[in-house]
């Protein structure tokens, strides 16, 4: 195998062919004719990898004449009229408050009539009791299997005393226990992290949402106070839902987005 | 007094002085019954000044306010003895009383951006609204309908000003222009008006009692400028430069003088020819606000709550010049400023280079003022969610009127000074009571944050507009 850049070398001490820009251009000129030639000729295979490349290729061709036509047509940038119209008053402090989007209390509680949520995650994989559980036995010799253990990250309120162990039928862990959300506002493109109200729904099984268990596609209810979203009535805004997005169990934090 | 004065019972007697409000002593000094309420003392008022119409007056004991009677208010109230002798100052009050706004009349839409300006014409009987969507829009108020769409600025509408006669409407925008409207046509009065480098501000047209024909205007801009117009003519007079920062606010007073605050920490004051006649500083941070005492008189000019319609320009100047006289009343024309610094000075510009107060209270930025139409107090909207009341002559501290649960843009007084309302982020109007300073109603309805709010000068109707691009109405 040749080593070195000698073609690179041997242009720069003697330079080209004379005719060398010539014959480039004709070779190019030429170059769409035997293309097709080709294109005719092969089969199988061949044929069927030529045609993938020359497809992709089309495509970027297109992508590129656009780009060009865009570029040569006349642009009206002067007369676009920014949005987010502000009076004069709030001009210079744009970059200190304006953090905010508005919050439709109206639309959210209508969406909770209809009962129905268009959430981000609609559909979640399904989580078995034994997944869920683990069965702790009990009794002197262990032979009593009635007590569970949840096996996923949980919210408990903050008013919970446990019963006593002997009744106590569903332990959940206090390592798996969160109280805080990463929480992401979609249309702000911001995330904070929010103290976890309740859980609102567990799409598992009502039981789940009862025993608190955060897995993906939880819709949980979260503290959104330190936002400052009002309501259209002027009260502060503080409790709103939001649905977890991570899987809880792998990632040992809680990532949610908010529903607005 | 006849069957309204009440039996001097167990309340006993009190020895009081009338005074007005300028120092004079009004009638002898009286032995009165303790119990005596403030509308007996309006009628006792009344008989001494002889006056043929009954005028409602308020009644004051050391800057306290006797609301129910005096046994209630002053010696129980504010534990003032029963002993010495109690001098009254009375302060005349509106004839006419405005009734508080209560229901949204009608919900506007027309606007495709936020709505940033609203200002009813100085008759009442028009209103204009100036929005982000480049458009400026005069609406029929007897229909609460749109009348006009006037289209012509390249970009945001910033400020809107009516002429004090309502002939003509200004605009300035973020397009750096000023424009004129003819409001009876909606049609524009020529071109724009360039020469600033960067947006306009705000907007002063000069009173009417100076200049009749009411064709000059000062535009205030961000490239640190305020220019004066001539309206007529079309054309640029004479440029007020100097300040160093941005200016935020232009006033044109009563005594022709144009004021301006800037955001260079000082506000200039500047002869009508365009010299500069003084220099105020003492704020810390922006200027952000400007008001005059009797900005209410030059903002209306000829037209009072009596619907009298001026016959002719030297009639108004007239008419308006009376009403400048009587809102100016015998003391000096009042400015104050609202910083960022969170403060307020209130000056006495004409005598001293001096602030009479300095006005501190506030938590956050302070970003409107507004003196009460007659003059005697002012209200302050703060970024701290409040609105705080402060005497309009020396500056004291009144009250703090909280309830917004977001920073306060804009207050507006309504005409006869017994009520103040208030816009705010937190998408809510609120009335307040002067009388019992606290919150009479609040007026939701809007779906986002009040950018702007103006209550007519005849008192009947409220508008207001903000960022979910409806301008609503309300009344009574």
């Amino acid at each position: 195998m040749p080593q070195n850049e000698y073609i690179e070398e041997s242009i720069k001490r003697h330079g080209r062919r004379l005719d060398h820009a010539e014959r480039k251009r004709k070779k190019e000129a030429r170059k769409a004719h035997k293309d097709a030639e080709f294109a005719q000729k092969v089969h199988g295979l061949r044929a069927k990898l030529y045609n993938k490349k020359r497809h992709a290729e089309k495509i970027q061709m297109k992508k590129t004449l656009k780009m060009h036509d865009e570029k040569s047509a006349k642009q009206k940038t002067d007369d676009a009229v920014p949005e987010g119209a502000v009076p004069a008053y709030l001009l210079d402090r744009e970059g200190q408050q304006r953090a905010k989007v508005l919050s439709n209390m109206l639309k959210q509680k209508r969406k909770e009539k209809a009962g129905k949520w268009n959430v981000p995650l609609p559909k979640v994989r399904g989580i078995a009791e034994d997944e869920m559980f683990k069965v702790v036995k009990t009794g002197k010799s262990k032979t009593k299997s009635w007590k569970r253990m949840v096996t996923k990250p949980t919210f408990v309120g903050d008013g919970f005393t446990r019963k006593p162990p002997k009744y106590e039928r569903f332990i959940r862990p206090m390592a798996l226990r969160y109280k805080k959300a990463n929480v992401t506002h979609p249309e702000l493109k911001a995330t904070f992290q929010l103290p976890i109200i309740g859980v609102k729904k567990n799409p598992q099984s009502p039981m789940y949402t009862q025993l608190g268990v955060l897995t993906k596609g939880t819709v949980i209810e979260v503290n959104v106070a330190e936002l400052g979203l009002v309501t259209t009535g002027g009260k502060v805004l503080w409790g709103k839902y939001a649905q977890i997005t991570n899987n809880p169990e792998n990632d040992g934090c809680i990532n949610a987005l908010l529903l607005v | 007094m006849g069957d309204s004065a009440p039996t001097a019972t167990a309340a006993g007697m009190v020895l009081a002085q009338f005074q007005a409000a300028d120092g004079d002593a009004t009638g002898p000094p009286l032995s009165l019954p303790a119990d005596i309420t403030a509308e007996q003392l309006g009628f006792l008022v009344n008989k001494f000044l002889q006056s043929e119409e009954a005028r409602p007056y308020s009644f004051y004991v050391d800057g306290t306010e006797v609301v129910r009677s005096i046994q209630a208010d002053i010696l129980e109230g504010a534990k003032r003895s029963a002993e010495e002798r109690l001098t009254i100052v009375y302060q005349p009050q509106a004839f006419f009383k405005v009734r508080a706004v209560t229901r949204c009349s009608s919900s506007l839409t027309g606007h495709t951006e936020a709505v940033l300006s609203v200002s009813f014409s100085p008759d009442g009987s028009q209103l204009a609204s100036g929005s982000g969507d480049t458009t400026v829009r005069i609406w029929d108020l007897a229909t609460e309908t749109p009348r006009f769409t006037c289209k012509g600025h390249r970009n945001w509408v910033l400020s809107i000003a009516w002429a004090p006669n309502g002939r003509v409407l200004a605009s300035g925008g973020m397009d750096n222009t000023v424009r004129l409207w003819d409001p009876s046509t909606g049609t524009a009065l020529g071109g724009p008006l360039a020469g600033h480098r960067k947006w306009i501000t705000s907007l002063a047209w000069e009173p009417v009692h100076i200049n009749p024909k009411a064709n000059r205007l000062a535009s205030s801009s961000k490239d640190g400028t305020v220019r004066v117009w001539d309206t007529t003519l079309r054309r640029c007079l004479f440029t007020l430069a100097g300040h160093t920062a941005a200016v935020t606010c232009v006033k044109w007073g009563g005594d022709g003088r144009i004021y301006t605050g800037s955001q260079d920490k000082t506000i200039r004051i500047w002869n009508g020819d365009g010299t500069l006649h003084k220099i105020l500083s003492g704020h810390a941070h922006w200027v952000n606000t400007l008001a005059l005492s009797t900005d209410f008189a030059l903002r209306t000019g000829a037209y009072d709550h009596t619907s009298h319609e001026p016959k002719d320009d030297e009639d108004a100047q007239a008419k308006a010049l009376e009403r400048y006289a009587a809102a100016k009343g015998r003391g000096p024309e009042r400015l104050v400023s609202g910083s960022d610094d969170f403060t307020m000075h209130l000056w006495d510009p004409a005598a001293s280079n001096k602030p009479i107060a300095r006005l501190t209270g506030h938590q956050k930025v302070v970003n409107h003022v507004s003196f009460s139409p007659d003059g005697r107090l002012i209200a302050s909207a703060s970024f701290d969610n409040s609105v705080k009341l402060w005497d309009g002559a020396t500056g004291k501290f009144l009250a703090s009127l909280r309830g917004h649960v977001a920073a306060v843009y804009q207050v507006c007084w309504s005409a006869d000074s017994r009520m103040l309302l208030s816009a705010s982020k937190d998408s809510t109007l609120k009335v307040w009571d002067l009388r019992t300073k606290k919150l009479k109603l609040e007026l939701p309805g809007h779906q986002d944050e009040v950018f702007a709010v103006d209550w007519s000068p005849g008192g009947d109707r409220v508008a207001s507009g903000g960022k979910d691009r409806v301008l609503k109405l309300w009344k009574h």
